[in-house]
């Protein structure tokens, strides 16, 4: 039975990442903008993290410098897609690219170091509560943050107004505009708060997985997470299927290779990208669903006087 | 044609001359002689490209102003490590690629660029201007071996391999012998990760072997994130490449650590004597090319005496690391008793020995 805690543990570290650039990205969505610098804004989130950390020893102060880091990154995307209106799509790749050039460049000097431990939840009799205690109580605060951020981000857009509202920025965005409402604004807020997100998936991977600093290290999530935007058919909850299918399966294919289990390695390697294919085919075959969640005006420039 | 032109072309031409005749002096003392190196990984690895570019500094000390170094780092195996390649020979005297997956890149370029030496890490092609060179690691990892079957409790060690290439196999039995031979009862859980490089994968790996009761990790892959989780979960590994000690100050047993200064050295000096010819180097233990780290202290004497007694065996010769009778995985006889394997079947190695547990991928 501890295995098994153990291997929904390390799913858990695994797939949490993902959920925090996943629900980030979907709000973006959601807005009307297609994002492709996640994987940029959260390598990014990572260094910054990592930097900060290492030199003000304090984790919640790494986790601060990567919101900030990463939302920079995004108010240069925002600005350039909604007020010079490039085209989403090759901005989006540019700034992936300048990411991941400028977090090498920035961590050059900063391999080679070790952080402390990321600390874990220790609350005295739930932690240690025999099967319950590991598999609810024992994760480091940002993974219950990632959760909070998903039932939040549910919340906000099926009850809230300025949910509502950004919806409608993403589904017609004339109608918005002609309803008073600053399409702009709203567009390039939810930049802001999708490249943060991003960045703090991305410092979970420099602070908690893996606590120390390497180039490229966030290798290819941030597309992960794109994907499973989609695969969530953008709705928040189902983020969690995504993500946690993704990160179950690489986590699992390990577990059944030390195990002994006599399945080729490569295609064990190949799992994760494959289901998640197979779960967007079949997604998209379902042409109602598509059309009621995913955002109409997706990529679609937004031009106006304003 | 007026004079004017006939002089200007006139000087054109004799300056064409010059300028060609001077690109086919080769070997000239004068010239300052160009040394690249091409790297599969990140410099800042801390494992098995850090190690390159250490032997990298270490001929620009040795050498000075006599010559000059570039590096790339991070060129994928696979196309892209042509186009690496050619742009590098294109202006360099000699050429350093370090890593197996450049072995058909490095042949082709080679067939194009006749006056460039180039040097091949772990590989095995070779020709008039292509030399290879790799460390026996192997006896590396018996020394490890030995003492991960001496320190393991629960009797599981956990293995993280990158590819199914004959040297990483050769690592893996290499391993399990001499671990075998101090505990019978050991068992290797191996996970093939696919990547010499990614730590976030590598560190998974680590806590899913962890996680089915390995007690000591050991690695073929690049980074020093399984010793980074070693060091978190509490438990022992061992460094590869790299002393790994910074990364894990409790957990790391030792290291194997590769130590290309002294080749590198010997070659450049060739190369500036005009002495360079096409080899094949296989150094060990004997030669400096495969070093220990310091042993760590919670290793008991006993085992540490072994450690020592194989060492001086192996670079005396009295020892080899894969000395019968061994049999392969399917129990069909490899080696019979006090039979020595030749250097051709272990370069070739596509196989488990008997009581290694899995398959292959291929």
């Amino acid at each position: 039975m501890d295995l098994y805690v153990a291997i929904f543990q390390g799913i858990i570290i695994a797939s949490t990442p993902l959920v925090l650039a996943a629900i980030g990205e979907l709000i973006v969505e959601k807005s009307g903008v297609l994002n492709l610098g996640v994987e940029g804004m959260m390598i990014i989130g990572a260094v910054a993290s990592f930097i900060v950390t290492h030199e003000t020893g304090s984790h919640l102060m790494g986790i601060l410098a990567a919101i900030i880091a990463s939302g920079l990154i995004a108010v240069i995307f925002g600005i350039l897609t909604q007020y010079l209106l490039s085209n989403q799509v090759a901005t989006g790749l540019a700034l992936t690219l300048f990411g991941l050039g400028l977090a090498s460049l920035i961590g050059q000097s900063y391999s080679g170091i070790s952080l402390k431990a990321f600390p874990k939840l220790e609350v005295t009799i739930l932690s240690d509560l025999p099967i319950i205690g590991g598999l609810l109580f024992s994760f480091d605060y940002l993974v219950y943050l990632s959760v909070l951020i998903v039932f939040a981000t549910y919340l906000f857009l099926k009850k809230t107004k300025a949910g509502l509202v950004l919806i409608a920025t993403g589904d017609n965005h004339d109608s918005a505009h002609s309803l008073g409402y600053s399409v702009k604004k709203i567009r390039l807020l939810s930049i802001v708060y999708g490249g943060a997100c991003a960045g703090l998936g991305g410092a979970y991977l420099s602070l908690v997985q893996t606590p120390m600093w390497v180039e490229n290290m966030t290798a290819g999530r941030g597309w992960i997470a794109l994907a499973i935007v989609v695969f969530a058919v953008w709705r928040p909850l189902w983020i969690f299927v995504g993500a946690y299918i993704f990160g179950g399966i690489t986590i699992i294919q390990l577990h059944i290779q030390a195990i002994g289990v006599n399945i080729v390695a490569q295609y064990m390697s190949m799992l994760p990208y494959i289901v998640t294919i197979l779960v967007l085919v079949f997604i998209s075959m379902n042409k109602n669903r598509l059309a009621v969640n995913a955002p109409n005006c997706l990529n679609k420039i937004f031009k106006s006087d304003i | 044609m007026s004079k004017k032109y006939l002089g200007a072309l006139v000087v054109l031409l004799i300056l064409a001359i010059g300028f060609y005749y001077q690109s086919q002096i080769g070997g000239d003392d004068n010239k300052v002689k160009k040394v690249g190196f091409i790297y599969v990984g990140p410099v800042t690895d801390f494992g098995w490209t850090y190690e390159h570019d250490q032997g990298r500094k270490a001929v620009v000390e040795r050498f000075g102003e006599n010559i000059e170094t570039t590096y790339v780092e991070s060129v994928e195996e696979g196309a892209d490590a042509e186009r690496a390649i050619t742009q590098m020979a294109r202006d360099h005297d000699l050429v350093f690629t370090t890593s197996f997956g450049y072995m058909n890149p490095t042949s082709k370029v080679a067939k194009n660029f006749d006056k460039v030496k180039f040097e091949h890490a772990t590989g095995y092609q070779r020709s008039d201007n292509v030399a290879n060179y790799a460390a026996r690691f192997y006896e590396g990892r018996h020394l490890i071996g030995l003492i991960a079957g001496g320190m393991t409790q629960t009797n599981k060690i956990g293995y993280i391999a990158s590819f199914p290439i004959p040297e990483v196999i050769r690592g893996i039995n290499a391993a399990y012998l001499a671990a075998s031979s101090v505990n019978p009862t050991v068992e290797f859980k191996i996970i093939w990760v696919n990547t010499w490089f990614d730590p976030g994968k590598e560190a998974d790996a680590a806590k899913a072997l962890i996680d089915q009761g390995a007690d000591i990790i050991m690695q073929h892959t690049d980074s020093a994130a399984p010793m980074t989780i070693a060091q978190e979960q509490g438990i022992y590994a061992f460094g590869q490449a790299s002393n790994m000690i910074q990364f894990g100050p409790d957990a790391q047993l030792t290291s194997i650590i590769d130590n290309w200064g002294p080749y590198y050295i010997d070659r450049v000096q060739k190369l500036i004597a005009g002495t360079w010819e096409s080899s094949d180097t296989w150094g060990g233990l004997d030669s400096g090319m495969v070093e220990l780290a310091d042993v760590s202290e919670d290793v008991p004497q006993v085992v540490v005496n072994l450690v020592n007694s194989a060492r001086d065996g192996i670079i005396s010769g009295n020892l080899h690391p894969f000395t019968g009778p061994i049999n392969k995985q399917d129990g069909s006889v490899w080696l019979g008793d006090g039979e020595i394997a030749d250097d051709g079947v272990l370069l070739g190695m596509d196989f488990y020995v008997e009581g290694v547990d899995g398959a292959i991928p291929n």
